[in-house]
């Protein structure tokens, strides 16, 4: 076993990725924190015919079985001797407890064996990242909406490593809701890209579908919406898809951009980047963006590659960690339920 | 088959987070808790009245992506002497994943565990069971209604059937009979 020797955080420092919280086994190389050399998720190749890419890797022994083959691609794919590799960053958190071990075991082994760094990250943190490896020239304050299948949550983030949680959904995501709704009117898998499609036939005004706290804080509710859907359906059977999926999409939208619209003129922001896998609906898209022109500040909307789990947001965020703070010590462990890190 | 079982009628969210407190109030490290019931019934909210009585004070939401939240216990008699997992087994189609979950363990492991769809598989051993369904006024009435009012309103009325697998509950049985007298059909 070697010592690391003390690292020099700059433009040239290489770190490898590894990311094993969920339903994704990844692995990506960035330098210099914004610089994305390789990128590689497992539902990208092929590794079993059983997988298809449509079962959530949830068992760690299929993040186990994927996870050397996706490091070894990211690498090669990043045309770079392994030696080149200055630290490598792993998400701990937060997560289910057995995939997120498979990624720290790894990362710690590599770390021991090249002698090299290892840094713990932050997995809702390095989403916050996410935008910044699209565009590095983004100014503080940001507000970041971050709308996934498990998250919904709005974000000030003053700096590198101040973050503000200014609202969060009391019950389900919206992400979550878009899935529930397309599998109840039987549009497909997944969700979020069935409904958008349906809705391009639709009246988004058809149905008035509730706005569940939309004039109380910045906090979301979606539970509610997805069984007044339900309802409404049984109710009127003969209802088109199409109108129900564009009202449905128009009544999460319209929440999600009117309250980060109030976040950003809250804190002053000088733009709205948007996240996590919500981040690729069409009119989300739209809607966000036209709020911020009339707003007079800055919509950023990253690519899907992006916004979904990804290692190259968690190499990009522990080589802001690095900088920051330093390595962390091998005896940093999985952490099923991390908190973002929060002033106040 | 539940050994005892009690059907319960909720006329409010409020009275669902009540019935899932009388719930709390019993429950113990190494109880599993399976809440059954269609996509949208109330399995989540019923959740969230349970962390709030066992004495969960982060936000209760919905695990169907993440799978499990665990969440400590601050306050109340089991401050720090137990954790509340609530899971949901909705976008798992093989018992291998469930398998994988190790709820079981983290039952037997200080835990009280709450999981969603849980009725899908059949490996948990001694449980409760909470079934949950949208109550269903009269059709006669709602077809008269001619505004949509009563569809997209947020607070729903609920039907609930508690029931007890294995001798678990056996011990406290009566006192949850007692706790929840007011909502019995």
């Amino acid at each position: 076993m070697t010592t690391p020797d003390a690292l020099t955080v700059d433009e040239s420092t290489l770190v490898l990725g590894i990311e094993t919280s969920c339903d994704e086994t990844a692995a990506a190389l960035v330098m210099g924190g914004n610089d994305v050399v390789s990128n590689v998720v497992s539902t990208q190749i092929e590794l079993h015919a059983d997988f298809g890419g449509v079962v959530p890797e949830v068992a760690s022994r299929a993040h186990l079985d994927a996870l050397n083959p996706v490091i070894s691609r990211a690498i090669v794919e990043g045309g770079v001797d392994e030696s080149r590799i200055d630290a490598i960053a792993c998400t701990v958190g937060p997560g289910l407890v057995g995939a997120l071990l498979v990624g720290v075991s790894a990362a710690k082994s590599l770390a021991l064996a090249w002698g090299k760094p290892f840094v713990g990250v932050n997995h809702m943190e390095a989403h916050l990242y996410a935008a910044s490896l699209e565009d590095p020239s983004l100014e503080f304050p940001l507000v970041v909406l971050l709308v996934s299948g498990g998250h919904t949550m709005l974000v000030e983030m003053q700096d590198h490593g101040r973050y503000r949680l200014l609202g969060q959904t009391i019950d389900d995501a919206a992400g979550e809701a878009f899935d529930k709704v397309a599998r109840f009117l039987d549009l497909g898998y997944p969700g979020g890209p069935a409904i958008d499609e349906a809705a391009l036939l639709g009246d988004p005004d058809a149905i008035p579908f509730p706005r569940a706290m939309r004039d109380a804080g910045l906090d979301f509710s979606f539970s509610g919406l997805k069984t007044s859907v339900m309802n409404y359906v049984r109710k009127h059977p003969d209802v088109g898809d199409a109108d129900v999926a564009a009202s449905f999409q128009m009544a999460v939208v319209d929440v999600l951009v009117h309250k980060a619209r109030l976040a950003a003129a809250q804190v002053g922001a000088t733009g709205i980047v948007l996240g996590g896998g919500v981040a690729a609906n069409s009119v989300l898209r739209e809607e966000l963006l036209s709020a911020c022109a009339a707003d007079g500040i800055q919509g950023f909307l990253p690519s899907r590659a992006m916004c979904t789990d990804n290692a190259a947001m968690i190499a990009a965020a522990g080589w802001h960690r690095l900088r920051s703070d330093g390595p962390s010590t091998l005896d940093v462990g999985a952490i099923p339920n991390l908190k973002l890190p929060l002033i106040d | 088959m539940p050994e005892h079982s009690i059907a319960l009628h909720a006329g409010s969210l409020a009275d669902t987070h009540a019935i899932a407190g009388a719930v709390a109030e019993l429950s113990r490290p190494g109880d599993i808790i399976v809440l059954a019931g269609e996509m949208g019934a109330g399995k989540t909210a019923f959740a969230q009245g349970f962390g709030v009585a066992v004495g969960v004070t982060d936000r209760v939401t919905s695990p169907t992506f993440t799978l499990v939240h665990s969440y400590p216990i601050e306050s109340g008699p089991r401050a720090g002497k137990a954790t509340l997992h609530h899971a949901d087994l909705y976008r798992l189609d093989r018992t291998s994943e469930v398998a994988d979950l190790a709820l079981r363990e983290l039952a037997e492991y200080g835990g009280i565990v709450l999981i969603e769809w849980g009725d899908v598989v059949d490996v948990f051993g001694d449980h409760l069971v909470v079934r949950l369904e949208p109550h269903r006024s009269d059709p006669a009435d709602a077809d008269a209604a001619d505004d949509d009012s009563d569809v997209l309103t947020l607070d729903g009325q609920r039907d609930l059937e508690i029931g007890a697998v294995g001798t678990g509950w056996a011990g406290r049985w009566q006192s949850l009979l007692e706790a929840v007298e007011g909502y019995r059909c």
